[in-house]
């Protein structure tokens, strides 16, 4: 792009059109896009941030410092970068090819159109830049009243559980109790009250305790405590819910990673085709293809599981149904749904597990290879916890308990989050699973006076 | 609907990566800084040239969650055609990329963190607060360490030190005096140049004197023991101080003053009689460090297993030394042998001089604590108290 810049650029415009006119014809309806060229210290930093002007962490600026890192030596480039929004928000890089950066276009066009039209995105705010602008200045003025280091220490704990969130738990779901009293704040408020004294003296001792024993177990761990905690200040209870709020718009993108690039792909490879494009340039988008299909070492690469999936449905079921699936479909059914032994076979899927210093091989069968990729996809690499009791051993003491699965978790680094759940929670913490084999309960308790527990 | 823009710094006007990176950096400080007395130690950096880069591994900054036991279960992997069951696809530990600054793992099954730091950027750690305790001002040479300070401000001066901010302000304060405040028309009134001064810290002639025992009771973790220490008391001697001169006494049954490559790399056998070593140090002392003009300092590190009849002999020496060097370190390697006391360390301890001071060291991790007993910044009172 460097080369007369303006030319390019007008070049590149006029590619986009075209691509717009192939796109729309062959049926996408993405949301409007906003693309922007720009340099690459712009681009990883958004790419280490997930959005741009997100608030300031540390966690966040080693994101930055690998991505930084891996760009200064060449080992990675990001070539595309696009935030669900209304409009979206995609960045070029100034420094690709007129080529690359057209192949980006068509792809994050694609993407658009799964923001659009994905089920489990129908609820994403798309607002979400300014959001979380607004987020970033309400931290940066708590960092201001209460200190960098207070926030800092409050962001560990809240960020080390963010993954457990549930969208389907309703902000006000878990509410009731002691915080809607505590409400009030105009001296006439006891002539309210005289109607509740009447009632809360026929449940007897009930009222005393604070009803922050869920109904049925909560999944969304930070909603809980932001609604509940018996120590967060209000401020600290914002900052959960920061977090929490920020979480759940990055949830879609988690559970449809192999979908959503697999769409993309397999619509950059058709709408470039359809491009008029100089054979030169032909060329250079074969090669660029082949090489966003290739697979990353052992790791599996989720552009060419998708993009191979969803090109099996088109011709098994139709270009109909293909869009179907981008309607309705996460990373898991898509696996449990579609997944073949060919499919394994051909994308050389396999098991390994780890003997002694070395990555072994274990199993190709194609059912153990398809279950356990839908254990690892669309977030179900991350625990189901559950809140089971706020209120345990009738002392606001929190009770979570791990949905066994038949994985055992990771035992130290259960220990060191509970310490951050106890910051937040300001009770002895506990915490239920199961030992190696998954037949006894194993309980896992902290409290900084007495350490940690475990008990069979 | 599409909309094309290019911008170029808009977003990253709040230098928001750059701040949070500093941050991240001085975390992983702070927890090298924790981890010190494990790090001192490590193999790896003893036996480097001392220009290569050293990989610490840091746990504290791990970003814990709850998480499944990557070391549990068999993972989803692919390859690129004809995989076999049985096929070994990689190894732990093994097929990180060409390394350069902090990085976080990718292997699956290990989540380390670990920052890369060179091993003046390691002993600029160890040493932040070490010093030799004790010194004096003797006479003669003079041990400086210097720095320079712009401290004032004149008219005149090379024009690679014009302040600029300043001759800007002389300048609109000329023109404002004949009536136009303005920036323009330079001369040379307007100059206005820093100038320094030697900030010169006058410290008296020190040298030190380390002894080692390489008799054949000296173990490999002995002998790994003493050259770690001396490794990094050497390195914080010649960061910290400008001149400061270090002779270096091998000894098993009769002492020789080695070059620092031997003494670093050789070894040797038989008995140990660590007297011999105490005379040669008070020699070296007597020919060329009169203690009036030089602050001395002898440490000797030994398992202590001297040999009985020479305890005596090296308890007059040990005095002998006491009486004319600042601070005399004794440190005594004992890998789990705490039960029998005819050590050397009992015969030196019964001197019970404040200017003795002795470490016992049975684990790695003690080094650093040794470098701390000799040289931290509470010794030195210590030591002029009593």
């Amino acid at each position: 792009m460097r080369e007369g810049m303006p030319n390019a650029i007008a070049e590149l415009e006029r590619r986009i059109g075209e691509i717009w006119e192939v796109g729309e014809r062959l049926g996408l309806r993405p949301l409007p896009v906003h693309f922007e060229v720009v340099p690459a210290t712009v681009m990883y930093e958004i790419g280490a941030y997930g959005l741009p002007g997100r608030f300031s962490h540390w966690t966040h600026g080693k994101a930055y410092q690998v991505q930084k890192t891996l760009y200064d030596y060449g080992l990675s480039k990001i070539y595309e970068l696009v935030i669900n929004s209304d409009p979206c928000y995609a960045f070029l890089l100034e420094t690709n090819t007129l080529l690359q950066n057209t192949l980006v276009a068509a792809h994050v066009m694609a993407h658009a159109d799964f923001f659009a039209n994905n089920a489990y995105f129908a609820e994403t705010r798309r607002d979400m830049v300014d959001i979380a602008s607004l987020h970033a200045e309400r931290i940066e003025k708590y960092e201001f009243t209460h200190g960098k280091e207070e926030v800092e220490r409050l962001l560990d704990a809240v960020l080390s559980i963010q993954e457990h969130v549930d969208p389907a738990a309703s902000e006000t779901s878990t509410r009731r109790g002691p915080e809607q009293r505590r409400r009030s704040s105009t001296p006439y408020d006891d002539l309210w009250r005289l109607e509740e004294r009447g009632r809360r003296d026929e449940s007897g001792g009930e009222e005393r305790r604070p009803a922050t024993t869920p109904a049925e177990p909560i999944r969304d761990l930070l909603l809980f405590i932001h609604d509940h905690s018996p120590i967060l200040e209000d401020w600290e209870r914002d900052v959960v819910a920061i977090v929490r709020t920020e979480m759940l718009y990055f949830l879609p993108q988690i559970k449809t990673k192999v979908l959503n690039e697999g769409w993309a792909t397999l619509w950059h490879a058709r709408i470039m085709r359809s491009l008029d494009l100089p054979p030169e340039e032909h060329v250079e988008f074969a090669r660029l293809h082949a090489s966003v299909l290739q697979p990353a070492g052992r790791r599996l690469n989720p552009y060419a599981l998708g993009y191979e999936l969803l090109c099996d449905i088109e011709r098994r079921y139709g270009t109909e149904h293909l869009f179907l699936v981008r309607e309705v479909e996460s990373d898991v059914s898509l696996v449990r749904n579609y997944l073949t032994e060919e499919l394994v076979e051909r994308l050389d899927l396999y098991l390994y597990e780890r003997r002694g210093d070395e990555l072994v091989v274990v199993d190709k069968d194609w059912e153990a290879v398809r279950d356990r990729l839908a254990n690892e996809l669309g977030g179900n690499h991350i625990p189901v916890i559950v809140v089971e009791d706020g209120d345990y051993r009738g002392n606001r003491e929190l009770y979570l308990r791990h949905i066994w699965d038949g994985r055992k978790l990771d035992l130290p680094w259960a220990e060191k989050t509970l310490e951050n759940v106890y910051r937040l929670w300001g009770r002895r913490v506990w915490l239920e699973t199961r030992s190696d084999d998954g037949t006894d309960p194993l309980i896992l308790s902290y409290h900084p006076r007495e350490g940690h527990r475990q008990q069979r | 609907m599409f909309t094309l823009a290019i911008r170029r710094d808009d977003w990253s006007l709040h230098r928001k990566g750059a701040i949070d990176q500093a941050r991240h950096m001085e975390k992983v400080k702070e927890a090298i800084k924790r981890n010190l007395a494990d790090i001192v130690s490590e193999q790896s950096i003893i036996t480097s040239d001392g220009k290569r880069l050293v990989r610490v591994p840091i746990r504290v900054l791990e970003e814990y969650r709850f998480r499944f036991d990557p070391e549990a279960g068999r993972q989803v992997g692919q390859g690129s055609g004809g995989t076999n069951v049985g096929d070994v696809i990689g190894r732990v530990g093994s097929g990180r990329g060409p390394g350069v600054g902090p990085q976080a793992g990718d292997e699956p099954g290990i989540d380390y963190y670990e920052a890369e730091l060179t091993v003046d950027e390691l002993g600029e750690l160890i040493f932040e607060d070490l010093e030799l305790p004790n010194l004096e001002e003797k006479r003669l040479r003079e041990l400086e360490s210097e720095a320079v300070r712009f401290t004032d401000i004149r008219k005149h001066g090379p024009f690679a030190n014009l302040d600029k901010r300043r001759t800007l302000r002389e300048n609109l304060r000329r023109n404002a005096w004949r009536g136009r405040a303005r920036i323009g028309d330079f001369s040379n009134e307007d100059l206005r140049f820093k100038t320094w001064e030697r900030d010169i810290k006058r410290e008296s002639n020190a040298v030190v004197i380390a002894m080692m025992d390489v008799s054949g009771s000296m173990g490999t973790f002995e002998k790994y023991i003493s050259r770690a220490f001396y490794y990094w008391m050497v390195r914080f001697l010649r960061t910290k101080y400008d001149r400061v001169e270090i002779r270096f006494i091998a000894h098993h049954a009769e002492a020789k003053e080695v070059t620092e490559e031997e003494f670093f790399t050789r070894g040797e056998s038989g008995g140990t009689r660590a007297s011999t070593a105490y005379e040669l140090a008070l020699q070296l002392i007597r020919e060329y460090y009169p203690p009036d003009a030089w602050n001395i300092y002898p440490f000797h590190f030994s398992d202590g297993d001297n040999w009985p009849s020479d305890n005596e002999r090296c308890r007059e020496l040990a005095e002998e030394l006491l009486r004319c060097v600042n601070l005399f370190g004794y440190g005594e390697i004992r890998q789990g042998r705490y039960t029998y006391h005819s050590t050397l360390m009992h015969t030196l301890q019964r001197i019970g001089s404040p200017k003795l001071v002795t470490v016992t060291i049975s684990e790695k991790a003690d080094v650093y604590q040794a470098l701390r007993r000799f040289f931290g910044p509470e010794v030195g009172r210590e030591v002029a108290r009593a």
